[in-house]
């Protein structure tokens, strides 16, 4: 495919990894803040390219691995109701809350349904007027603009029977939350591509200076990841920290500002929980004022419900790099892809389920 | 899941800019995508598509320049004499 296989082509990814060789000269830490990413390196062995003084540290930004406990046991606990079509991307369907999952809740009868786009569950809402429709609303600023547009639509079309469960997280928030912890060992960014395709780099700068870290925007091919890495060393090696953008092909500055329009427009900038990393300050999106009847939190009566994380899985650490998946005792087997403990194993995009799938070691 | 494709717009449907409709070919896979947050873009023109929503136009001249940079990057080395 265009635009796709020209950037996999293995004798360029070993000339930018002989590059990035070239120009080590000590050790560092470089985090890749998207679950796609991560992914991406793992599955085509991209960290395994790399000079041994290279540490790719994989980052929070997969959405299903970040859902707090609470929320799902909400979705559970709406998507269980006979009036209710709870409609949802796939990947969170297999997410365990705290005693079940939303594909048990659908074996037990309730009408779960997965969609590709937010669109698809509003015309499941206009075709099924008896029932109310609610849609799990996941993601980074990557999925706010469908979110945002599927909840605008709704209102235009004046659907009362639809609502959406919303769990939005934002990246910049996050990253400063890491790198104002005192454990953090991240000395340079690989920015989330697609996240940078909709909210662009502007506000990056003020980071990459108060914590001086380099930020290269990097897209998610084994080509665009390996010069984002080659282009975050180079500014480590001469003790640069500035913002560059590596995909070039799809991030503009100011990003896409129609989309930002309408996320500004339907949602407001709320605290929200990180599942395994606790409450983060203005990193999430909620419903603003003008669009609150499109809450299904509020609709359901489930705003107050409150969950306690368990103990036993090291999923925080490991979103903030902390651990490696491997250094888990439960990794592989007390908790694999069919019985997961935690988020970061149901995800495709999870970093334990990248590690399981791709270089389990027994 | 900020999995996002490109994909190259084939036909385009409705005039509305908010509801407009693209019909993206994925390497043989067709489906339907709003190109409501890419009002620039036209028939023939290759998206970033996200779960149904054109997230940008692929930019064709960006998109060499990655290959550019290894060029310059083989020219340089073979100047240096350490070439590969």
């Amino acid at each position: 495919m265009k635009y796709l296989d020209e950037y996999r082509d293995g004798e360029r990814a070993q000339q930018f990894a002989q590059e990035i060789h070239r120009l080590t000269t000590r050790p560092w830490n470089i985090m890749e803040v998207c679950g796609g990413q991560t992914h991406a390196i793992v599955k085509f062995g991209i960290d395994e390219l790399l000079p041994k003084q290279i540490t790719l540290i994989h980052g929070p930004g997969c959405p299903v691995c970040v859902t707090p406990l609470e929320i799902v046991d909400k979705a559970l606990n709406i998507a269980a109701r006979p009036d209710v079509i709870f409609t949802s991307f796939g990947d969170m369907l297999r997410v365990p809350g705290s005693t079940t999952d939303l594909l048990a809740v659908k074996a037990r009868g309730g009408d779960v349904r997965m969609v590709y786009s937010p669109l698809d569950a509003v015309k499941i809402a206009e075709q099924n007027p008896a029932k109310q429709v609610v849609f799990f609303g996941v993601g980074f600023e990557t999925t706010a603009p469908a979110t945002a547009m599927a909840v605008f639509q709704a209102a235009q079309k004046g659907l009362r029977n639809f609502s959406m469960l919303i769990s939005h997280v934002l990246v910049p928030p996050a990253m400063e939350a890491l790198l104002s912890s005192p454990n953090c060992r991240v000395q340079g960014f690989l920015a989330a591509g697609h996240v940078c395709t909709v909210m662009g780099y502007e506000e990056y700068p003020p980071i990459a200076a108060k914590y001086h870290v380099p930020i290269v925007v990097t897209g998610f091919e084994p080509l665009d990841i390996l010069q984002g890495v080659l282009m975050v060393v180079q500014q480590l090696e001469s003790g640069r920290a500035e913002v560059e953008n590596q995909y070039t092909r799809s991030v503009r500055r100011e990003g896409n500002r129609a989309a930002q329009e309408l996320i500004r427009k339907v949602f407001k900038v709320v605290p929200r929980k990180w599942r395994g990393v606790g409450e983060i300050p203005r990193s999430g999106l909620g419903l603003s004022e003008a669009y609150a009847a499109f809450d299904a939190e509020g609709k359901f009566g489930v705003a107050e419900h409150r969950v306690e994380e368990p103990a036993e899985c090291i999923s925080g650490l490991v979103l903030q790099g902390l651990k490696k998946p491997h250094e888990c005792s439960a990794f592989g087997t007390k908790c694999t892809p069919e019985h997961p403990l935690g988020a970061t194993m149901v995800s495709s995009e999870g970093a334990c389920a990248a590690y399981y799938r791709y270089r389990r070691r027994n | 899941m900020c999995l996002a494709i490109p994909g190259k717009i084939e036909s385009i449907s409705g005039d509305d800019p908010l509801t407009r409709m693209g019909k993206i070919n994925f390497g043989g896979i067709f489906k339907e995508a709003s190109l409501a947050y890419v009002p620039e873009a036209k028939v023939g023109d290759y998206v970033i598509v996200h779960v149904g929503f054109a997230l940008s136009k692929v930019d064709e001249d960006e998109a060499h320049k990655v290959f550019d940079y290894l060029k310059q990057m083989e020219e340089l080395g073979e100047l240096k004499g350490d070439g590969p």
